[in-house]
């Protein structure tokens, strides 16, 4: 196990990078607690999985450093590092049995006869794998070949950090949530250092204490899924997050205050609003907005236009002077029809400048 | 690194010998060839050559036999494409049977069907056209091109078409974007094989054509029957026709080469 | 892989049957039609069994020419198979050399067979050819066209140098078909690069090498213009593989009969081997 810095780090696949563009990875720094689980959030493209091989040594960086417990890794092999890694394809030895492909890396290093079933049978409980352990590996479907690969980086007890690249991505649909519990559960019991990469949103926020969103070869922000939630840091973090996304409105300022297309609106804390020519924007999620006609209050008009039915809840699209807006209404609340008037929970309002959060 | 190398250094250098004799035999004269022993041509000629150029039954061999081998290439591996999917992908009545018989195809020697392919060809009225060649050189390329597609295709796991499925790919889009770039070497060497098979393939090449679709394989033969051996004009023509199948094989170098990277889905 | 049934496969499948059937079906019932009659010339024909099937079957003009080509054939694929998988494996894997390496090498594969032949024929003479004189400089006593031992030495020499690249293409092709992570995997679970190899490379070796395997079995069984170049089957008849007997009594005696009936035994005894072959090497997919 160990804690994982990442200092100052930047990567470009270009021989001589010249301009920030020719950077896949853009200037980051970065603290892993040991034993924490982390996920790197991003669409394709972002950066993850380019952080992914040089944290795990299949890529030098250009510049940075990678310390495993103050110890810089930058010159050591995968194999030096001892990290494991589950791939988004399931690697598995298909002419060895379970048994034989989880006590591969054991036998490798050595490890005395006795131990290796020990710790193979310890595992493949673990993964419920158990009763499989004579099967063919071939054989598996591909959560078990999955579960295969994580097993063998289980086995190792000298295991720094477990690396997932999108391991679900193959997996059966109605599989996925069954083995993405497990994770979770693994992680709980044996607390070692896990980073998980991955596009999906809900297999991030589930999985992660924390949570490492990126965009464009950049860190957006790094934080627990409520505090990407409650306080994203960005607007790209905003949309990413949540389901629908949250609204980013059109600001202007007036008498120093914030205000959408000329109705005020309040912020949860006193900041002071930017006036040096950024794009001003307010974010609230459509959880954070709430038809008001009865209570008293500055209120917003607005005509429903749209409703949409997701299951527990209801995505209603207003209109405010043609400005969309989606508001989350739960079960059992009333959606009013025609006009109406919403209103923002200050709390949850936040202001942004050229995308990132105004503090 | 360097010592691993070794082997193919010393294995080209094995195959460049013979290749060398070849080369210098065509620059030199019949009577030096079988006079004595030269590791270098004493009496450099290019009379050999000058013949070959020169002579419109040569030249126009070279093109007939391209015409028709590149036909049969395509014709094979864009056939064979739908075909090994299918036997690597799916289930079917007769599957197994159906592969194996492919193959058996490849079984006997071609002095078999020269004279019953003689016959169908001409009853079809396409005797002495490059269709007739590209068409009778598919009894055992295609089988060959659908063998080992569906050897590389079954390397790569089904849940790739899964995923691209599920990512909204359709299904034509998911084989040309998508599944075919996995297989590319698989491709590289079906097509480098259906070329080499089929312009090295010399009896029903002969058989089936007489004036206008005469392959160059025909000519060559002619000089080994007329005057004895013209050993010096047959090394000639042989190294010349050396020459369209490394383009072939450089053209689809790449994809040989390619490797596989299971792309992000 | 677990496949799924679909019976509409067959559609996929239809153009590759009739392309084939077209080809085959028809000239293989002339055959059997040739095999099964007796000629008295001007093309009268009568029915005369299996008599001519008997007859090579019982011929020890046939057996001798049989061992003969299973020796040939088991010594080629003896060496063929591992030095061609050897050598892909030893392949670099990028950069300039690759390109260099495979055209190379794919050069003996695009030789005209007869020129091959003939090449050979010259480059093996003991007096005017460079291994001829090369070998017998080096203190052998070598002239292929007397010694039966050398002239199985020089045939065999010759197909290695003919076709082991059709193996190391085809390995090739198959290990740069093998994706990285599996060689990461392999790696970050410490293995060496033997178990690299048992475990990694060789299985997923196996369909190619099955194909490998097979090609040059049926094509060195069916072996003709080369050896009838090279030696003519001499000397004497030490090289007169099946082809070649095949060829003297067909078209040297003209008897049909016969032909088709040894041509038909040959397919078959191909037929059977070959199936032999597929089934050892592909029996773990029944899984």
């Amino acid at each position: 196990m160990a804690r994982i810095l990442i200092d100052k780090l930047r990567h470009s696949y270009v021989q001589d990078p010249q301009k920030p563009e020719d950077y896949a990875l853009r200037e980051m720094s970065l603290e892993m607690a040991d034993g924490g689980a982390y996920a790197l959030l991003g669409p394709p493209g972002c950066g993850k999985t380019t952080l992914l091989n040089l944290i795990s040594g299949l890529l030098h960086p250009t510049e940075g450093r990678i310390l495993f417990d103050d110890t810089d890794v930058g010159r050591k092999t995968p194999e030096e590092r001892n990290i494991a890694q589950v791939f988004q394809f399931p690697v598995v030895y298909d002419t060895m049995t379970v048994y034989d492909n989880l006590a591969f890396p054991l036998k490798n290093r050595g490890v005395a006869a006795g131990e290796i079933d020990k710790r193979v049978r310890e595992i493949a409980d673990m993964l419920d794998l158990g009763h499989m352990l004579g099967r063919r590996a071939s054989g598996l479907t591909a959560d078990g070949k999955q579960k295969i690969s994580l097993g063998r980086g289980l086995v190792r007890s000298d295991v720094n950090v477990i690396m997932f690249d999108e391991p679900l991505t193959v997996i059966d649909p109605h599989l996925k949530w069954i083995l993405r519990s497990k994770l979770k559960e693994l992680h709980t019991r044996i607390r070692r250092t896990m980073i998980y990469v991955t596009h999906d949103q809900t297999e991030a926020l589930t999985f992660a204490d924390r949570v490492v969103v990126m965009n464009l070869g950049e860190v957006v922000q790094v934080g627990t899924p409520v505090e990407l939630f409650e306080r994203p840091a960005h607007t790209f973090v905003g949309h990413f997050i949540g389901s629908p996304g949250m609204n980013a409105l059109p600001c202007a300022v007036e008498n120093g205050m914030p205000s959408f297309l000329g109705n005020p609106v309040r912020l949860g804390s006193e900041i002071r609003v930017p006036n040096d020519g950024g794009k001003l924007e307010i974010g609230i999620r459509p959880e954070f907005i709430k038809f008001n006609e009865h209570e008293a209050g500055p209120a917003i008009p607005v005509e429903v236009t749209k409703v949409a039915d997701a299951g527990r809840f209801r995505i209603v699209e207003a209109r405010h002077k043609g400005q969309l807006l989606k508001v989350l209404v739960t079960e059992g609340d009333a959606i009013p029809t025609g006009t109406s008037h919403v209103r923002f929970d200050p709390t949850h309002t936040h202001l942004y400048s050229d995308g990132w959060l105004v503090k | 690194m360097r010592k691993r190398s070794l082997l193919p250094i010393v294995y080209i250098f094995f195959l460049m010998l013979p290749i060398y004799w070849l080369v210098t035999m065509s620059f030199k004269t019949t009577n030096e060839i079988l006079g004595g022993f030269s590791l270098f041509p004493q009496d450099f000629t290019l009379e050999n050559y000058a013949k070959i150029f020169t002579d419109s039954t040569w030249y126009s061999g070279y093109i007939n036999s391209i015409i028709y081998v590149v036909a049969n290439t395509l014709l094979s591996v864009s056939v064979a494409l739908p075909a090994a999917y299918a036997f690597s992908r799916y289930r079917f009545l007769g599957d197994k049977h159906l592969f194996f018989w492919l193959l058996t195809n490849r079984m006997a020697p071609a002095a078999v069907f020269a004279l019953p392919f003689l016959q169908l060809y001409s009853a079809v009225g396409l005797f002495d056209t490059h269709i007739a060649v590209a068409l009778a050189h598919t009894l055992f390329n295609v089988p060959l091109a659908v063998w080992i597609l569906e050897g590389f295709m079954s390397g790569v796991p089904k849940e790739l078409d899964e995923t691209a499925y599920v990512d909204g790919y359709s299904f034509p889009r998911f084989f040309v974007k998508i599944f075919i770039p996995t297989i590319a070497a698989g491709i590289g060497v079906a097509c480098f094989f259906c070329f080499m098979f089929s312009w090295v393939e010399m009896l029903l090449a002969k058989t089936l054509t007489s004036v206008d679709a005469k392959p160059i394989v025909a000519t060559m033969t002619r000089t080994a029957s007329t005057s004895g051996y013209e050993l010096g004009l047959l090394a000639a023509a042989g190294t010349l026709t050396i020459i369209p199948g490394a383009f072939v094989i450089y053209f689809v170098r790449n994809y040989i080469a390619k490797g596989f990277a299971l792309g992000r889905v | 892989m677990n496949k799924q049934v679909n019976q509409k496969a067959w559609f996929l499948v239809l153009p590759v049957v009739i392309l084939v059937a077209f080809n085959a079906v028809i000239p293989l019932m002339t055959v059997v039609n040739y095999s099964v009659q007796e000629t008295f010339g001007d093309n009268v024909f009568s029915w005369a069994g299996v008599i001519w099937f008997e007859q090579v079957l019982n011929s020890p003009r046939f057996h001798d020419a049989l061992l003969r080509q299973m020796l040939f054939t088991a010594i080629i694929l003896a060496i063929e198979i591992p030095l061609g998988l050897i050598i892909a494996l030893a392949m670099p894997r990028k950069g300039f050399w690759v390109s260099v390496c495979l055209v190379l090498m794919a050069l003996p594969l695009l030789i005209p067979w007869n020129v091959v032949g003939a090449m050979w024929n010259i480059f093996a003479l003991p007096e005017i050819g460079l291994l001829g004189k090369g070998l017998n400089s080096l203190g052998f006593d070598y002239n292929y066209t007397r010694q039966p031992l050398t002239a199985w030495f020089t045939t065999v020499l010759m197909d290695v140098w003919h076709w082991t690249s059709l193996v190391v293409l085809l390995c090739y092709a198959g290990l740069v078909s093998i994706p990285d992570d599996y060689y990461r995997a392999a790696k970050i679970d410490g293995a060496s690069a033997w178990a690299v190899f048992r475990f990694i490379q060789l299985p997923k070796l196996k369909r190619v090498l099955t194909i490998a395997i097979l090609l040059r079995f049926m094509d060195s069984f069916m072996i003709y213009t080369e050896v009838k170049v090279l030696t003519g089957g001499g000397p004497g008849n030490a090289t007169t593989f099946l082809s070649i007997d095949l060829d003297k009594i067909a078209l040297g005696q003209f008897d049909l009969g016969p032909a088709g009936a040894m041509s038909l035994i040959y397919f078959l005894i191909i037929l059977l081997f070959s199936w032999l072959f597929y089934t050892l090497m592909m029996r773990n997919e029944a899984q």
